[in-house]
Protein backbone atom coordinates (compact mmCIF):
# COMPACT_ATOMS: atom_id res chain seq x y z
CA UNK A 1 0.00 0.00 0.00
CA UNK A 2 2.58 2.35 0.91
CA UNK A 3 4.43 1.85 -2.66
CA UNK A 4 1.03 3.37 -4.54
CA UNK A 5 1.22 6.40 -1.80
CA UNK A 6 4.73 7.13 -2.73
CA UNK A 7 3.45 6.76 -6.11
CA UNK A 8 1.10 8.63 -6.62
CA UNK A 9 2.35 11.63 -3.98
CA UNK A 10 5.77 11.52 -6.24
CA UNK A 11 3.02 12.56 -9.36
CA UNK A 12 1.13 14.80 -7.66
CA UNK A 13 3.38 16.57 -5.90
CA UNK A 14 7.19 16.11 -5.80
CA UNK A 15 7.53 15.11 -9.44
CA UNK A 16 4.87 16.99 -10.80
CA UNK A 17 5.24 17.25 -14.60
CA UNK A 18 4.12 20.69 -15.12
CA UNK A 19 5.77 22.24 -11.74
CA UNK A 20 8.59 20.62 -10.75
CA UNK A 21 9.79 18.64 -13.58
CA UNK A 22 8.40 21.67 -16.48
CA UNK A 23 7.99 18.77 -18.80
CA UNK A 24 4.68 19.40 -22.03
CA UNK A 25 5.44 23.05 -21.79
CA UNK A 26 4.05 23.64 -25.13
CA UNK A 27 0.53 22.83 -24.98
CA UNK A 28 0.49 24.84 -21.18
CA UNK A 29 1.66 27.88 -22.35
CA UNK A 30 -0.23 27.94 -25.33
CA UNK A 31 -3.63 26.78 -23.98
CA UNK A 32 -3.79 28.57 -19.98
CA UNK A 33 -5.45 31.65 -21.81
CA UNK A 34 -8.74 29.65 -20.73
CA UNK A 35 -10.00 27.91 -18.22
CA UNK A 36 -12.34 25.66 -20.35
CA UNK A 37 -9.55 24.74 -22.94
CA UNK A 38 -6.76 23.98 -20.42
CA UNK A 39 -8.93 21.59 -18.15
CA UNK A 40 -10.05 19.69 -21.47
CA UNK A 41 -6.36 18.98 -22.30
CA UNK A 42 -5.89 18.41 -18.79
CA UNK A 43 -8.41 15.62 -18.78
CA UNK A 44 -7.24 14.21 -22.72
CA UNK A 45 -3.50 13.89 -21.41
CA UNK A 46 -4.67 12.16 -18.62
CA UNK A 47 -6.86 9.58 -20.41
CA UNK A 48 -3.73 8.86 -23.20
CA UNK A 49 -1.19 8.99 -20.12
CA UNK A 50 -2.72 6.41 -18.17
CA UNK A 51 -3.92 4.12 -21.55
CA UNK A 52 -0.22 4.39 -22.97
CA UNK A 53 0.80 3.41 -19.38
CA UNK A 54 -1.30 0.42 -19.53
CA UNK A 55 -0.45 -0.93 -22.47
CA UNK A 56 3.05 -0.25 -22.70
CA UNK A 57 3.59 -1.58 -19.17
CA UNK A 58 1.25 -5.13 -20.74
CA UNK A 59 4.18 -4.72 -23.83
CA UNK A 60 6.85 -4.76 -21.98
CA UNK A 61 8.41 -8.16 -22.16
CA UNK A 62 7.35 -8.10 -25.99
CA UNK A 63 8.77 -4.98 -27.12
CA UNK A 64 12.51 -5.66 -27.98
CA UNK A 65 14.94 -3.27 -26.45
CA UNK A 66 16.19 -1.98 -29.42
CA UNK A 67 13.23 -0.38 -30.74
CA UNK A 68 11.42 0.64 -27.94
CA UNK A 69 11.02 4.22 -28.71
CA UNK A 70 9.34 3.92 -32.43
CA UNK A 71 7.06 1.18 -30.53
CA UNK A 72 5.98 4.37 -27.94
CA UNK A 73 5.39 6.39 -30.45
CA UNK A 74 3.50 3.81 -32.39
CA UNK A 75 1.58 3.12 -29.32
CA UNK A 76 0.72 7.33 -28.59
CA UNK A 77 -0.11 8.40 -31.95
CA UNK A 78 -2.63 5.75 -32.15
CA UNK A 79 -3.91 6.92 -29.08
CA UNK A 80 -3.60 10.40 -30.10
CA UNK A 81 -5.58 9.77 -33.68
CA UNK A 82 -8.63 7.93 -31.49
CA UNK A 83 -8.58 11.21 -29.01
CA UNK A 84 -8.63 13.80 -31.44
CA UNK A 85 -11.77 11.94 -33.76
CA UNK A 86 -13.52 11.21 -30.17
CA UNK A 87 -13.00 14.91 -29.78
CA UNK A 88 -14.21 15.98 -32.87
CA UNK A 89 -17.48 13.71 -33.20
CA UNK A 90 -18.54 14.23 -29.84
CA UNK A 91 -17.13 17.66 -28.24
CA UNK A 92 -16.56 19.87 -31.12
CA UNK A 93 -16.21 22.91 -28.69
CA UNK A 94 -13.27 21.55 -27.40
CA UNK A 95 -11.90 20.14 -30.68
CA UNK A 96 -11.94 23.59 -31.88
CA UNK A 97 -10.15 26.02 -28.85
CA UNK A 98 -7.58 22.76 -29.02
CA UNK A 99 -6.31 23.10 -32.70
CA UNK A 100 -3.18 22.46 -33.40
CA UNK A 101 -2.22 21.34 -30.03
CA UNK A 102 -4.38 18.29 -29.84
CA UNK A 103 -2.16 16.89 -32.41
CA UNK A 104 1.00 17.91 -30.86
CA UNK A 105 -0.16 15.48 -27.58
CA UNK A 106 2.33 12.93 -29.83
CA UNK A 107 5.27 14.73 -28.78
CA UNK A 108 4.39 15.75 -25.43
CA UNK A 109 7.23 14.97 -23.28
CA UNK A 110 5.16 13.94 -20.37
CA UNK A 111 4.07 10.88 -22.12
CA UNK A 112 6.84 9.58 -23.82
CA UNK A 113 8.82 10.55 -20.66
CA UNK A 114 6.54 8.32 -18.00
CA UNK A 115 6.64 5.05 -21.06
CA UNK A 116 10.43 5.40 -20.81
CA UNK A 117 11.25 6.25 -16.89
CA UNK A 118 7.90 4.00 -15.64
CA UNK A 119 5.70 1.88 -17.20
CA UNK A 120 8.97 -0.39 -19.34
CA UNK A 121 10.15 -1.77 -15.99
CA UNK A 122 6.85 -1.51 -13.75
CA UNK A 123 3.69 -4.20 -13.04
CA UNK A 124 0.55 -3.22 -14.82
CA UNK A 125 -1.10 -2.14 -11.82
CA UNK A 126 1.67 0.55 -10.60
CA UNK A 127 1.74 2.35 -14.03
CA UNK A 128 -2.26 2.43 -13.92
CA UNK A 129 -1.53 4.73 -10.72
CA UNK A 130 1.07 6.25 -11.81
CA UNK A 131 -0.60 6.92 -15.43
CA UNK A 132 -3.69 8.81 -13.43
CA UNK A 133 -1.30 10.69 -10.14
CA UNK A 134 0.72 11.82 -13.33
CA UNK A 135 -2.56 12.47 -15.42
CA UNK A 136 -3.83 14.38 -11.95
CA UNK A 137 -1.12 16.52 -11.62
CA UNK A 138 -0.47 18.00 -14.79
CA UNK A 139 -4.79 18.60 -15.04
CA UNK A 140 -4.33 20.41 -11.35
CA UNK A 141 -1.63 22.42 -12.17
CA UNK A 142 -3.00 23.14 -16.06
CA UNK A 143 -6.47 24.43 -14.29
CA UNK A 144 -4.88 26.23 -11.95
CA UNK A 145 -2.95 28.38 -14.00
CA UNK A 146 -5.51 28.89 -16.76
CA UNK A 147 -8.42 29.74 -14.23
CA UNK A 148 -5.27 32.46 -12.65
CA UNK A 149 -4.65 33.97 -16.35
CA UNK A 150 -8.97 33.51 -17.50
CA UNK A 151 -9.72 35.32 -14.27
CA UNK A 152 -7.20 38.30 -14.78
CA UNK A 153 -6.97 38.32 -17.86
CA UNK A 154 -10.50 38.51 -18.81
CA UNK A 155 -12.78 38.84 -16.06
CA UNK A 156 -14.35 35.22 -16.70
CA UNK A 157 -14.28 31.75 -15.24
CA UNK A 158 -14.82 29.35 -17.65
CA UNK A 159 -16.65 31.16 -20.05
CA UNK A 160 -18.79 33.06 -17.70
CA UNK A 161 -18.55 36.91 -17.11
CA UNK A 162 -17.55 37.97 -13.71
CA UNK A 163 -16.21 41.42 -13.53
CA UNK A 164 -15.42 44.41 -16.15
CA UNK A 165 -11.71 45.08 -14.99
CA UNK A 166 -9.09 42.70 -16.74
CA UNK A 167 -5.17 42.66 -17.84
CA UNK A 168 -5.83 41.52 -21.10
CA UNK A 169 -1.47 41.10 -21.39
CA UNK A 170 -2.38 38.20 -18.71
CA UNK A 171 -4.20 36.62 -21.73
CA UNK A 172 -1.79 36.40 -24.42
CA UNK A 173 1.35 34.54 -24.50
CA UNK A 174 3.86 36.80 -22.31
CA UNK A 175 1.06 36.86 -19.27
CA UNK A 176 1.09 33.24 -20.25
CA UNK A 177 5.22 32.39 -19.43
CA UNK A 178 4.83 35.28 -16.51
CA UNK A 179 2.02 33.09 -14.67
CA UNK A 180 3.87 29.75 -15.33
CA UNK A 181 7.37 31.65 -13.98
CA UNK A 182 5.22 32.88 -10.90
CA UNK A 183 3.36 29.66 -10.37
CA UNK A 184 6.47 27.70 -10.78
CA UNK A 185 8.83 29.60 -7.97
CA UNK A 186 5.52 29.83 -5.73
CA UNK A 187 5.14 26.10 -6.02
CA UNK A 188 8.90 25.38 -5.22
CA UNK A 189 9.09 27.93 -2.43
CA UNK A 190 5.73 25.76 -0.34
CA UNK A 191 7.46 22.30 -1.32
CA UNK A 192 11.17 23.77 -0.13
CA UNK A 193 9.00 25.70 3.50
CA UNK A 194 7.30 21.76 4.23
CA UNK A 195 11.05 19.95 3.63
CA UNK A 196 12.61 22.42 5.87
CA UNK A 197 9.82 22.20 8.70
CA UNK A 198 10.22 18.70 8.78
CA UNK A 199 13.75 18.72 8.73
CA UNK A 200 13.65 21.00 11.79
CA UNK A 201 11.25 18.67 13.43
CA UNK A 202 13.23 15.51 13.01
CA UNK A 203 16.58 17.58 14.38
CA UNK A 204 14.52 18.39 17.32
CA UNK A 205 13.40 14.69 18.13
CA UNK A 206 16.84 13.38 18.01
CA UNK A 207 18.19 16.10 20.09
CA UNK A 208 15.63 15.33 22.95
CA UNK A 209 16.22 11.36 22.53
CA UNK A 210 20.38 11.94 22.72
CA UNK A 211 19.50 14.83 25.56
CA UNK A 212 17.16 11.43 27.21
CA UNK A 213 19.74 9.04 26.21
CA UNK A 214 22.63 11.07 28.04
CA UNK A 215 20.49 12.21 31.19
CA UNK B 1 5.97 38.83 -54.81
CA UNK B 2 3.06 39.99 -52.11
CA UNK B 3 2.07 36.70 -51.37
CA UNK B 4 6.38 36.36 -50.54
CA UNK B 5 6.23 39.25 -48.85
CA UNK B 6 3.37 38.48 -46.45
CA UNK B 7 4.71 34.88 -45.71
CA UNK B 8 7.97 35.91 -44.45
CA UNK B 9 6.47 38.62 -42.22
CA UNK B 10 3.54 36.08 -40.94
CA UNK B 11 6.40 33.72 -40.05
CA UNK B 12 8.79 35.37 -38.77
CA UNK B 13 7.52 38.29 -36.67
CA UNK B 14 3.69 38.11 -36.18
CA UNK B 15 3.50 34.22 -35.88
CA UNK B 16 6.53 33.30 -34.04
CA UNK B 17 6.45 29.96 -33.54
CA UNK B 18 7.57 30.94 -29.76
CA UNK B 19 6.54 33.66 -28.85
CA UNK B 20 2.98 33.81 -30.10
CA UNK B 21 2.42 29.98 -31.10
CA UNK B 22 3.95 28.70 -27.78
CA UNK B 23 5.45 25.33 -30.20
CA UNK B 24 9.60 24.24 -29.46
CA UNK B 25 9.09 26.09 -25.70
CA UNK B 26 11.30 22.89 -24.85
CA UNK B 27 14.15 23.21 -26.28
CA UNK B 28 13.94 27.11 -25.71
CA UNK B 29 13.98 27.05 -22.47
CA UNK B 30 16.28 23.86 -21.91
CA UNK B 31 19.19 24.75 -24.82
CA UNK B 32 19.06 28.53 -24.61
CA UNK B 33 21.77 28.78 -22.05
CA UNK B 34 25.01 29.86 -24.33
CA UNK B 35 24.46 31.42 -27.27
CA UNK B 36 26.71 28.95 -29.24
CA UNK B 37 24.13 26.22 -28.43
CA UNK B 38 21.00 28.44 -29.19
CA UNK B 39 22.46 28.81 -32.86
CA UNK B 40 23.16 25.17 -33.12
CA UNK B 41 19.51 24.28 -32.15
CA UNK B 42 17.70 27.10 -34.12
CA UNK B 43 19.88 25.96 -37.36
CA UNK B 44 18.97 22.30 -36.80
CA UNK B 45 15.80 22.95 -35.93
CA UNK B 46 15.20 25.13 -39.45
CA UNK B 47 16.80 22.13 -41.17
CA UNK B 48 14.50 19.32 -40.32
CA UNK B 49 11.19 21.79 -40.33
CA UNK B 50 12.18 22.80 -44.05
CA UNK B 51 12.96 19.00 -44.68
CA UNK B 52 10.09 17.46 -43.17
CA UNK B 53 7.88 20.02 -44.97
CA UNK B 54 9.18 19.08 -48.30
CA UNK B 55 8.79 15.39 -47.49
CA UNK B 56 5.29 15.37 -45.72
CA UNK B 57 2.88 17.84 -47.39
CA UNK B 58 3.09 15.98 -50.68
CA UNK B 59 2.82 12.63 -49.31
CA UNK B 60 -0.33 14.44 -47.15
CA UNK B 61 -1.53 16.10 -50.66
CA UNK B 62 -0.48 13.43 -53.37
CA UNK B 63 -0.96 9.81 -51.49
CA UNK B 64 -2.74 10.01 -48.39
CA UNK B 65 -6.16 12.66 -49.52
CA UNK B 66 -6.42 10.16 -52.72
CA UNK B 67 -6.28 7.59 -50.66
CA UNK B 68 -8.62 8.36 -48.18
CA UNK B 69 -6.18 7.69 -45.62
CA UNK B 70 -5.72 11.56 -43.99
CA UNK B 71 -6.94 10.40 -40.82
CA UNK B 72 -3.65 8.52 -40.06
CA UNK B 73 -1.64 11.84 -40.37
CA UNK B 74 -0.22 11.96 -36.69
CA UNK B 75 1.15 8.51 -36.96
CA UNK B 76 2.65 9.37 -40.73
CA UNK B 77 4.38 12.30 -39.77
CA UNK B 78 5.98 11.40 -36.69
CA UNK B 79 7.17 8.23 -38.48
CA UNK B 80 8.62 10.17 -41.11
CA UNK B 81 10.29 13.01 -39.03
CA UNK B 82 11.53 10.62 -36.51
CA UNK B 83 13.41 8.18 -39.99
CA UNK B 84 14.50 11.63 -41.27
CA UNK B 85 16.01 13.12 -38.14
CA UNK B 86 18.21 9.65 -38.30
CA UNK B 87 18.60 9.74 -41.60
CA UNK B 88 20.08 13.30 -41.63
CA UNK B 89 22.07 12.12 -38.26
CA UNK B 90 24.19 9.45 -40.28
CA UNK B 91 24.68 11.98 -43.58
CA UNK B 92 26.12 14.88 -41.39
CA UNK B 93 28.45 12.67 -39.67
CA UNK B 94 29.69 10.97 -42.72
CA UNK B 95 30.12 14.36 -44.96
CA UNK B 96 31.19 16.56 -42.28
CA UNK B 97 32.21 15.62 -39.02
CA UNK B 98 32.85 19.13 -37.57
CA UNK B 99 29.67 19.60 -38.75
CA UNK B 100 28.03 16.21 -37.12
CA UNK B 101 30.35 17.56 -33.89
CA UNK B 102 28.72 20.77 -33.50
CA UNK B 103 25.45 19.56 -34.27
CA UNK B 104 25.02 16.27 -33.97
CA UNK B 105 24.03 16.38 -30.11
CA UNK B 106 21.08 18.79 -30.64
CA UNK B 107 19.79 16.12 -34.07
CA UNK B 108 18.01 13.50 -31.65
CA UNK B 109 15.93 16.16 -29.36
CA UNK B 110 14.43 17.27 -32.85
CA UNK B 111 12.07 13.72 -33.17
CA UNK B 112 9.85 15.20 -30.60
CA UNK B 113 10.05 19.01 -30.94
CA UNK B 114 6.23 20.33 -31.07
CA UNK B 115 7.91 22.86 -33.33
CA UNK B 116 8.91 19.96 -36.38
CA UNK B 117 5.34 18.11 -36.18
CA UNK B 118 3.87 21.90 -35.65
CA UNK B 119 5.11 23.17 -39.14
CA UNK B 120 3.78 20.13 -41.08
CA UNK B 121 0.38 20.12 -39.64
CA UNK B 122 0.31 23.93 -39.87
CA UNK B 123 0.66 24.02 -43.73
CA UNK B 124 -2.11 21.07 -44.58
CA UNK B 125 -4.29 22.96 -42.52
CA UNK B 126 -6.01 26.45 -43.36
CA UNK B 127 -3.38 29.19 -44.23
CA UNK B 128 -5.65 31.05 -45.80
CA UNK B 129 -5.48 33.99 -43.84
CA UNK B 130 -1.24 34.18 -43.87
CA UNK B 131 -1.63 34.03 -47.71
CA UNK B 132 -4.21 36.08 -48.34
CA UNK B 133 -7.88 35.13 -50.41
CA UNK B 134 -7.28 33.40 -53.60
CA UNK B 135 -4.05 32.48 -53.49
CA UNK B 136 -3.19 28.31 -53.55
CA UNK B 137 -1.02 26.71 -51.01
CA UNK B 138 1.61 24.66 -53.08
CA UNK B 139 4.70 22.80 -51.80
CA UNK B 140 6.77 26.06 -52.55
CA UNK B 141 4.68 28.13 -50.16
CA UNK B 142 5.14 25.49 -47.30
CA UNK B 143 8.69 25.23 -47.73
CA UNK B 144 9.12 28.76 -47.81
CA UNK B 145 6.63 29.14 -44.81
CA UNK B 146 8.94 26.37 -43.03
CA UNK B 147 12.51 28.29 -43.82
CA UNK B 148 10.73 31.39 -42.24
CA UNK B 149 9.17 30.01 -39.26
CA UNK B 150 12.65 28.02 -38.47
CA UNK B 151 14.26 31.58 -38.84
CA UNK B 152 12.12 33.34 -36.47
CA UNK B 153 12.78 30.35 -33.84
CA UNK B 154 16.21 31.03 -34.70
CA UNK B 155 16.01 34.62 -34.00
CA UNK B 156 14.22 34.23 -30.21
CA UNK B 157 16.69 31.40 -29.17
CA UNK B 158 19.14 34.28 -29.84
CA UNK B 159 17.97 36.82 -28.05
CA UNK B 160 16.82 34.59 -25.10
CA UNK B 161 20.35 33.13 -25.10
CA UNK B 162 21.43 36.49 -24.79
CA UNK B 163 19.72 37.92 -21.99
CA UNK B 164 20.22 34.69 -20.39
CA UNK B 165 24.11 35.00 -20.55
CA UNK B 166 23.63 38.39 -18.65
CA UNK B 167 21.31 36.74 -15.98
CA UNK B 168 24.07 34.79 -14.82
CA UNK B 169 26.09 38.16 -13.50
CA UNK B 170 23.14 38.35 -11.26
CA UNK B 171 22.21 36.67 -7.58
CA UNK B 172 18.52 35.43 -7.90
CA UNK B 173 17.10 33.89 -4.98
CA UNK B 174 16.56 30.00 -4.74
CA UNK B 175 12.86 29.63 -5.51
CA UNK B 176 13.18 31.87 -8.47
CA UNK B 177 16.93 30.54 -10.21
CA UNK B 178 16.25 28.59 -13.01
CA UNK B 179 12.96 27.91 -14.97
CA UNK B 180 11.04 30.71 -13.41
CA UNK B 181 13.83 33.38 -14.20
CA UNK B 182 13.68 32.31 -17.45
CA UNK B 183 10.20 32.22 -17.99
CA UNK B 184 9.80 35.84 -16.51
CA UNK B 185 12.69 36.82 -19.25
CA UNK B 186 10.55 35.24 -21.92
CA UNK B 187 7.54 36.69 -20.78
CA UNK B 188 9.28 40.51 -21.99
CA UNK B 189 10.69 39.16 -25.08
CA UNK B 190 6.96 37.98 -25.86
CA UNK B 191 6.00 41.60 -24.54
CA UNK B 192 8.11 43.24 -27.43
CA UNK B 193 6.80 40.87 -29.94
CA UNK B 194 3.32 41.45 -29.40
CA UNK B 195 4.14 44.66 -31.11
CA UNK B 196 4.57 43.36 -34.22
CA UNK B 197 0.97 42.04 -34.44
CA UNK B 198 -0.50 45.41 -34.65
CA UNK B 199 1.29 45.94 -38.33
Amino acid sequence: MNKYKKITLDGLIYQNPTFMLVLGTCPTLGLISSAFSSLGMGLTVLVILTLSNILISLLRKIIPNEVRIPCYIVIIATLVTFARMFLEKFVPDLYESLGGFLALIVVNCIILGRAEAFANKHTVLESTVDGLANGLGFTAAITVMGIICEFFGNGSLFGFKIMEFKMSMLATPAGAFLVYGICIAVFVYIIDAIERAKRVKVNKLSRENLLKEAA
Amino acid sequence: MATFIAIVLAAVLTNNFITVKTYGICPFLGVSKKSSSALGMGVAVTVVMVLATLVTYPIYTYVMVPLGIDFLEIIFFIFIIASLVQMLEVVIRKISPSLYNAMGVYLPLITTNCAVLGVAELVIGDMTSILGEGVAMNIGWAALYSLFAGLGFTLVMLIMSGMREKLNYYKTPKAITGFPIAMVTACFICMAFTVFSYI
